[in-house]
């Protein structure tokens, strides 16, 4: 028996096999779930169309999610194709290069606006797009990082906009709540992914976490992958608007620690 | 026993889906291999799994892998940091 037997997902955000949407992916299949897949760019096919393949997805689909054309086109293909959905797994972000280095302060109107518009935003519409597929309820999951909470010098702009992402959760779950829809979000540690490669001193930032969490250790995309079974299965039939740490403790610590005493 | 030569041609072989024997020392990843922006951070990540036994901790910095243009740049770049043939 499958934690998600009989449960369909719509996975936005895998781009290979590093991805933290390949992770949720692969623990869906595992748990029994049948998936389908959106992809962010045309040269991201070549990557995701054998992952999807390896887990029985036919359902493969570009989305720019910066235009409503194609979320409406997305939701339409899954509604024919799919009938309704259980599951949505919102794992998309993006930041230009240049304002994941340096000071905030210097931040563009037109990157900062970038980053919320793909980032944020996203989520407003593709849970507004996925809410008719949901008549009997369900889970939409989005990922995010503590850089939101605290001040995580270099991730910058990408920092503000996952605060904002934090409250449009909370907020989605407040209109959602009604229909049965449960929107949470996972804030993972630091993981190498692609995306990841956009941020300045990354491996750094991997070092430092691993000394200062509790747990002592990087966090891998199969642990973000367990989590997000949790909370696309009944097991959080109880958890909306939530924000669920999937980082080896590292969000506790105030004080770093020079050593275990 | 692998040179570090083969041992990065047999990644970018499985990276970029090309036929080993284009994969010369002088071959550029993007000019002759075809390599888009994602198959280049994709290959510099590869590379640091396949040699991080080799070198403890293996890193190659953004600045360093933008200087990685070809498959001979690879190689001198991982014999550089202490990586051997064996």
């Amino acid at each position: 028996m499958g934690k998600l037997d009989g449960k369909t997902a719509l996975i936005f955000g895998v781009a290979n096999d590093k991805s933290i949407a390949w992770g949720i992916a692969q623990a869906f299949h595992r748990e029994g779930a049948k998936l389908a897949f959106s992809y962010a760019a045309e040269n991201l096919e070549k990557r995701v169309r054998p992952l999807a393949e390896s887990v029985g997805a036919d359902f493969i689909e570009l989305c720019d999610v910066t235009k409503d054309e194609d979320i409406e086109r997305v939701f339409a293909a899954a509604q024919e194709r799919l009938g309704t959905i259980d599951v949505l797994v919102h794992a998309i972000a993006f930041a230009n290069r240049e304002d994941l280095a340096g000071r905030f302060i210097d931040t563009s109107r037109e990157g900062f606006l970038l980053a919320h518009n793909v980032s944020v935003y996203s989520l407003v519409a593709l849970a507004r797009a996925a809410r008719p597929l949901m008549p009997n309820g369900g889970s939409i999951i989005t990922l995010t990082y503590y850089g939101s909470q605290k001040v995580a010098p270099k991730y910058n702009v990408m920092g503000v906009a996952k605060a904002a992402l934090e409250a449009t959760v909370r907020y989605l779950a407040w209109d959602l709540g009604p229909e049965g829809i449960r929107v949470n979000a996972i804030s993972a540690g630091p993981i190498r992914t692609l995306a990841a490669s956009g941020i300045s001193g990354f491996r750094d930032y991997l070092k430092a976490f691993a000394d200062i969490a509790p747990l002592h250790r990087n966090v891998t995309i199969e642990q973000v992958g367990e989590a997000a079974v949790f909370l696309g299965s009944e097991m959080s039939s109880g958890t909306t608007g939530d924000i669920l740490y999937v980082d080896s403790g590292y969000n506790i610590m105030g004080l770093v620690a020079e050593e275990r005493g | 026993m692998a040179t570090v030569f083969e041992r990065v041609r047999k990644i970018v072989v499985e990276q970029l889906g090309v036929e080993e024997d284009e994969v010369v020392p002088s071959a550029s990843f993007v000019d002759d291999l075809n390599a888009d922006s994602l198959d280049l951070v994709e290959l510099i990540m590869s590379l640091e799994e396949e040699f991080a036994n080799d070198v403890n901790g293996l890193e190659i910095s953004d600045e360093d892998a933008e200087k990685i243009v070809t498959v001979q740049d690879a190689v001198d770049y991982l014999k550089d940091h202490g990586v051997e043939d064996k």
